[in-house]
């Protein structure tokens, strides 16, 4: 019971760091910041939460089991709200959407008025995210 | 249970996480890109901590993966505030 436990734990840390790993090639490969947003914080997030929850199953006694499963709970409520305030902020400081979207956010934010200036319809104005891998490429111009 | 090669191993893979996260730091070309890569990095960095912990048997590298985690939450919603445009405290 016990080494099964021990062995199922290596499993869960196992799993998590190569969830990590792939959250983190996400991060580079990914062509916007909104696909690099999601795609690294939703791997990230629940890789970590299985390394923690591994942590816990292999120590099995003492302290260490009660710190990896609060540290886990505090990931799993800090991260996502993290990242909706990244996204939100990133969308008002004027990054145009990648490809041929749907935009409803901002039609919403002009409805009522939070919107200002004319950063409506910046969908599909950013360029292939090869010709953008330049150094210290300009963000891309919303289409007025 | 398992040799120091295993954790030799995770040790690696965790550290090229850490080197693309840095890769997307520095080249990245927004300053929400920036952001991102920062937020991702504090999580990254509290996989060390439990990966110590596991193979020390020692627990107080958790409670620096808390606090760890904990200060990159309120760095990424003090960030997010500024790309905002807005003051910290409003």
């Amino acid at each position: 019971m016990s080494s099964a436990l021990i062995v199922l734990g290596y499993i869960f840390f196992s799993l998590g760091i190569l969830v990590n790993i792939f959250g983190c090639v996400g991060l580079v490969r990914m062509p916007d910041v909104y696909n690099r947003l999601q795609a690294a914080t939703k791997c990230v997030t629940l890789g970590t939460c299985s390394v923690l929850l591994g942590t816990a199953l292999v120590a099995q006694t003492g302290s260490i089991v009660w710190k990896a499963i609060i540290c886990a709970l505090f990931i799993l409520l800090t991260s996502p709200t993290g990242a909706h305030a990244i996204a939100k902020g990133s969308y008002l400081s004027g990054i145009p959407l990648w490809g041929k979207v749907t935009d409803a956010y901002g039609p919403a934010l002009e409805a009522r008025g939070i919107l200002r200036g004319t950063l409506s319809s910046r969908v599909g104005t950013c360029p292939a995210p090869d010709e953008t891998e330049g150094e210290e490429a300009e963000p891309c111009e919303p289409r007025s | 249970m398992m040799g120091p090669t295993a954790f030799g191993i995770y040790f690696t893979v965790l550290l090229l996480g850490c080197l693309l996260c840095l890769y997307r730091l520095a080249r990245g070309p927004t300053a929400p890109d920036r952001t991102v890569a920062v937020d991702i990095l504090g999580t990254v960095i509290v996989n060390f901590c439990a990966m110590m912990a596991l193979s020390t048997g020692k627990d107080y590298y958790l409670v620096i993966a808390i606090a760890w985690a904990l200060l990159s939450f309120i760095g990424s919603i003090a960030l997010a505030k500024h790309l905002e445009g807005r003051s910290f405290d409003e």
